[in-house]
């Protein structure tokens, strides 16, 4: 591997690198080493603690966990999207009275934590844990989805929207029919990247009681005693991550797509930024 | 309203260990996430692999179940905290750092060749160029994602309130608790209390975002 940072590595560059990798690898595999060797002492690799995965209702409860994860993510996704769009609309009106209170509104939504809105939804209107995780998501992520595509639409050429009035288009017709389609595609790889921080951030539902896959942990190690604890804590936090690289890869691969088809069009493609913590 | 004057006190407390939670962990995690872009782009692979591990599965990670681990999972393996406030550090550090080093990469990356070039051509090497050319204008460049991370870390500390740490948000559920019939008016409050740092701190990213951060 070459980069620009450093010259190509001669041959005492190469021992001094391959020297540090071992050094390196050492030090990590040593690391690793102990933390399985504490493991080991609290005799987290004996057979019977793995054992639970034999039973059938252990998998039936973490497949719950999973199937409540992931159906409260679609479904904020689902109503998020169309609400990020219509607040967006809204956010870059023309007329003062509908664009800054949604302004204000939205500035609101995304200085908030998210489990505070569940949290407020279940108290303040007394419903399900359900309801109020799916309606903090909806309603943060649509203020971020906004933002996102608010963003796209701001950097369109100039020429899209003139274009769009100058054959006769109403301002709100150019910005529906012109401006954003192109913003949606071109902040495509944003907008995957957000649905990734949408999927992590449902595990806050532990929080408000939820029956999602950490609360399935929970519930399992208060059943089956704490020595089941780590196990099922191993296993349900590999599902989670394995879950969210996936989307993530999926928002890279859309990136790269998005960017060699849309190379020299109209819509060029912006590198899309890392997805935000949170 | 009168709950809100009443418990004045509590907010002020909380949101003094909301900051404090917060600083700590955003010191740690801006040092930790520097030294793991630095590592991502030297030129020991062992460093780069390490690195690209970190920053993958970190940033995947649900930032609950990070909080689980180092509050309810580290404790029964025998890694026993004097404080929970500890476990909270450890775990928003460890989280934040991640999206430190994606952010600081994109700087090193956004910085022109030829400036590395420009070094290497006067003999510097790798560590020179690095810490005396690179990081300094990818620094620059950065400040306002990285202040736009620290937002991101005020609000994400309040998940430290649901894992025995009182602050901002643990207080604020116990107040909702303690005045069953005025929850709306306490959880507004503590929205004010959160509103106070995040705004502030988002208006700071959007200004320096117009001065001081050279346009590429």
């Amino acid at each position: 591997m070459t980069s620009v940072l450093y010259d190509v590595p001669g041959p005492k560059a190469r021992r001094v690198s391959l020297i540090g990798s071992v050094i390196g690898t050492v030090l990590i595999l040593g690391l690793a080493a102990w933390i399985v060797m504490t493991l080991a002492q609290q005799g987290i690799f004996e057979g019977r603690r793995w054992e639970i995965f034999i039973r059938a209702d252990v998998w039936r409860l973490l497949g719950n966990g999973i199937i409540a994860t992931l159906s409260a993510a679609a479904i904020a996704a689902v109503i998020a999207f169309p609400l990020g769009l219509l607040l967006c609309l809204l956010r870059i009106s023309l007329v003062d009275w509908i664009r800054i209170p949604t302004r204000v509104v939205l500035e609101f939504l995304r200085g908030m934590p998210v489990v505070l809105m569940m949290l407020f939804v279940l108290l303040v209107f007394g419903t399900n844990s359900f309801i109020a995780v799916v309606a903090g998501l909806v309603l943060y992520n649509a203020a971020i989805f906004a933002e996102i595509i608010r963003a796209g639409i701001q950097s369109l050429p100039k020429g899209q929207r003139e274009a769009g009035l100058a054959i006769g288009l109403t301002s709100f017709q150019s910005r529906l029919l012109i401006e954003l389609p192109q913003a949606i595609r071109r902040m495509m790889p944003s907008l995957v990247a957000q649905l990734v921080v949408l999927l992590k951030d449902t595990s806050l539902g532990y929080i408000v009681a939820y029956g999602e896959l950490l609360r399935a942990v929970q519930v399992m190690a208060d059943f089956l005693g704490n020595a089941f604890l780590f196990p099922v804590f191993f296993v349900a936090a590999g599902i989670y991550i394995a879950i969210n690289i996936c989307v993530s890869r999926l928002a890279v691969w859309i990136e790269r797509r998005g960017s060699k088809k849309a190379a020299g069009g109209v819509a060029k493609a912006v590198p899309a930024e890392a997805p935000t913590a949170k | 309203m009168e709950v809100i004057i009443e418990n004045l006190p509590l907010y002020w407390d909380g949101l003094l260990r909301t900051l404090f939670l917060s600083a700590v962990s955003g010191i740690i995690a801006l040092i930790l996430g520097t030294l793991l872009a630095a590592a991502r782009v030297s030129p020991v692979a062992a460093l780069r692999g390490f690195s690209t591990v970190y920053v993958e599965v970190l940033r995947n990670t649900p930032l609950t179940i990070a909080f689980f681990f180092a509050a309810i999972v580290l404790p029964r393996l025998g890694v026993r905290f004097e404080q929970f406030e500890v476990a909270a550090i450890i775990a928003l550090s460890a989280y934040t750092a991640a999206f430190v080093a994606e952010a600081v990469r994109s700087g090193v990356n956004s910085v022109p060749l030829g400036q590395a070039e420009a070094a290497r051509s006067i003999g510097m090497k790798f560590g020179q160029v690095l810490t005396l050319i690179i990081l300094p204008q990818a620094l620059r460049t950065v400040i306002p994602p990285l202040i736009n991370i620290l937002i991101a870390l005020v609000k994400n500390s309040s998940v430290a309130g649901a894992f025995f740490v009182l602050e901002l948000f643990g207080y604020g559920r116990q107040m909702a608790n303690a005045n069953g019939d005025q929850v709306m008016a306490v959880l507004l409050g503590v929205a004010f209390f959160y509103l106070l740092l995040t705004v502030p701190l988002g208006i700071l990213a959007s200004t320096v975002e117009r001065k001081v951060a050279i346009a590429r």
